[in-house]
């Protein structure tokens, strides 16, 4: 696409002197796996953009623990957190930007009773708060003007965090036709990744839950489904290939829906 | 005072004391559990049970069962306005002792009778759907036997006691016509008024045998549905109340932190620390370590077991489950009715043989398998589904602890993934140092 976006981290600002306003926590997903980089870097242009001052862990980042306790593992879970919360404490992190719902609910919440506490924002309740102090500015929904976009709601975000209008309050900024499914926001159906199932096989079932999910969302028609998790983006993204519906439906996440509308 | 005074104080004062030593039991019972603290935030504990339980918030959420829900929860509660009168009439033999209200009393007894009929309709509705809807959720595995039953018996009770109700007053009202100097005047009958005129023929005697017997078959079948209500699901009524009080008042998405896990990742963490420390007892039994996770009953909260008699077995968690509606083992209902059982099975124990007995079963292996646990995705669904804020997913989660922990039992792409972080800080097989790769990729 475009030429590598500069990406600080937070050694070398700490090294020439400077403070970022926040930190781009980016994730495993968003560090490692060949879709969510794309996510990542929709973040990055769009912080670039709106000339926020960031950096990111790099290599200091680790896994924040998220999957190992909900699958039970606490020792595991504890033991990353403590690490992260070292790294972090020392370079004196107020606030932060995740590009993970799971991150962000593990930082937010689990980080506290551990000695990390931060200002946590979900990508997209910090690229909404950009749009709304003017730092980000919009002009109109470009390619996706009247297209049909349906959101799926992260667990981790909606129901885990009570965040449901953050990511729809970015789509409506596109001047997209905004449809959404029967089981949304609160009701929302998980598309089977969380609780460590990304990791493993499902258990014996008639049916995989992100067809499930997939289905009821393809059976809007739209042209994406949005969603703000790189898990959901990668089961969503599953669940329309087995559909074969790769054509007519996109999966994107909202970040990128952004950085797209706006050329970045 | 007379006989039927005597025989009235008689089974009133047996019914409560009946009543209290059942409650007792289950109080006992959720005492079982570990110790957690839901004593913060009495302000906002009291709005979420104000909001939930007695304004029904969640139930409403399926607007037509929940309509008939508040039908049924509205008559009850306010019919038992009704039953103060009852019981000093039944102590003192007066009759009717409330009517010097006035107005008021007739205001009273009008609104019962009109509740009364809705709360008929409600439980007609409910029958209905239960034996002839087709609703996935009443025609589940785990709602056979029993539970299903119990489902009916309710319900039926229920008409019963407002057809007795209605009955009585109809007798009550036709002998008001009559001028029948023990029953005065009293009351308006918008409901069991319409059937006085099909009773113009009957004898005196023959009415007041009529509303005698209902009189009695009403508050009888009250005292014995109070002491139904302790080994049924419908003791919600009851703690729906304290159970929302102590909701979990957090966000959702933030798992409860195991303390004594920090204490030991701090020492591991700590040059200075003793490794040879003997590892500190548990609270409430010196001397044995305390387990990580839960195996049984009393390893849980007794929040969790609170919930487990809180729960009226409506399944609207199986129904929002994901992994339930794919057609996997998991049922989040059946999590919180086996904790149930299981509580109920560990207290019949202590009755028979004491405090100490070891039947040799756990709710983990006997009750729930580890297929049902690690079937779950952790949306909290369930938790965001449940009327009075029940949250199977907890349970689950401790479970989780137990099998990973205690015993290093863990689906093995699970294991690899544990290996993945813990050697590498990812849940995949990639290099740390290669975090940053991202950024020089356009």
């Amino acid at each position: 696409m475009s030429e590598p976006v500069k990406v600080p981290t937070m050694a070398e600002m700490l090294a020439s002197g400077e403070v970022p306003e926040v930190l781009f926590w980016v994730g495993c997903a968003g560090s490692f796996d060949d879709r969510a980089k794309k996510i990542t870097k929709a973040i990055v242009k769009i912080l670039h953009k709106a000339e926020v001052k960031f950096a990111v862990l790099g290599t200091e980042e680790g896994c924040t623990g998220d999957p190992a306790k909900r699958a039970g593992n606490e020792f595991l879970f504890q033991m990353q957190a403590m690490m992260n919360i070292q790294v972090l404490n020392g370079y004196e992190v107020k606030s932060i930007v995740t590009g993970c719902p799971h991150c962000f609910n593990t930082i937010k919440n689990e980080y506290p009773d551990l000695g990390g506490n931060y200002e946590v924002l979900h990508h997209t309740q910090f690229i909404r708060k950009l749009i709304k102090d003017g730092r980000l500015k919009m002009k109109g929904g470009g390619k996706f003007k009247g297209k049909r976009i349906t959101f799926h709601d992260p667990c981790y975000l909606g129901r885990g965090n009570g965040e449901y209008e953050a990511p729809r309050d970015l789509l409506e900024k596109l001047d997209a036709e905004l449809t959404e499914m029967r089981r949304c926001k609160s009701k929302g159906l998980c598309c089977g990744a969380g609780g460590a199932q990304m990791f493993k096989e499902a258990e014996p079932g008639n049916k995989e839950v992100n067809i499930e999910r997939t289905e009821e969302a393809l059976g809007l028609k739209p042209q994406v489904i949005a969603t703000g998790c790189p898990f959901c983006n990668t089961m969503m993204t599953d669940g329309v290939k087995n559909a074969e519906k790769e054509a007519e439906t996109a999966v994107m996440d909202v970040a990128e829906l952004i950085a797209n509308a706006e050329d970045l | 005072m007379g006989i039927s005074n005597i025989v009235f104080l008689i089974v009133f004062v047996a019914a409560v004391a009946a009543f209290t030593y059942q409650v007792r039991k289950i109080r006992r019972n959720i005492l079982l559990g570990r110790d957690t603290d839901r004593s913060d935030r009495p302000a906002e504990r009291f709005k979420t049970m104000a909001r939930v339980a007695l304004g029904q918030s969640k139930m409403v959420v399926r607007p037509f069962a929940g309509l008939m829900h508040i039908f049924i929860y509205v008559g009850f509660v306010i019919i038992n306005i009704e039953v103060l009168e009852i019981i000093i009439d039944g102590i003192f033999g007066t009759h009717r002792v409330f009517a010097p209200l006035g107005p008021a009393y007739d205001f009273l007894i009008a609104s019962f009778e009109i509740l009364a009929v809705l709360v008929l309709v409600a439980c007609v509705v409910f029958l209905i759907r239960r034996y002839a809807g087709d609703i996935r959720r009443f025609r589940m595995k785990e709602l056979t036997g029993w539970p299903k039953t119990d489902a009916y018996i309710i319900l039926w009770v229920e008409i019963i006691l407002m057809g007795a109700f209605l009955t009585m007053n109809a007798a009550d009202g036709a002998l008001q016509v009559r001028n029948d100097p023990h029953y005065v005047q009293a009351g308006s009958f918008p409901v069991s008024g319409l059937f006085v005129p099909l009773l113009a023929n009957l004898d005196s005697s023959v009415l007041i045998a009529t509303e005698r017997t209902a009189w009695w078959a009403h508050i009888v079948g009250i005292l014995l549905f109070l002491n139904y209500l302790p080994i049924s699901k419908h003791f919600h009524i009851i703690l729906a109340f304290p159970n929302t009080y102590f909701s979990n008042l957090n966000d959702q998405g933030k798992f409860t932190n195991m303390n004594r896990v920090t204490d030991e990742v701090k020492l591991m963490m700590d040059p200075d620390a003793d490794p040879y420390a003997a590892p500190p007892p548990a609270e409430d039994n010196p001397g044995v370590p305390e387990k990580f996770g839960a195996k049984d009953v009393p390893d849980l909260t007794w929040k969790n077991l609170m919930d487990a008699y809180s729960c009226t077995e409506c399944g609207r968690c199986t129904a929002e489950c994901p992994a339930n509606i794919t057609g996997k083992k998991l049922s989040p209902r059946k999590i919180m009715m086996d904790t149930r059982d299981r509580m109920e099975e560990i207290g019949k124990n202590i009755d028979k043989h004491g405090k100490d007995y070891d039947d040799g079963k756990s709710l983990l292996g006997d009750y729930i398998t580890p297929e049902e646990l690690w079937a779950c995705t952790t949306c909290n669904a369930c938790v965001q589904a449940c009327p009075v804020n029940i949250s199977p997913l907890e349970i689950i989660v401790d479970l989780r602890r137990y099998l990973v922990m205690e015993e290093s039992k863990s689906p093995s792409e699970l294991t690899g993934m544990f290996n993945n972080i813990e050697n590498n800080g990812a849940p995949w097989a990639f290099a740390q140092a290669d975090r940053l790769k991202w950024a020089e990729e356009a």
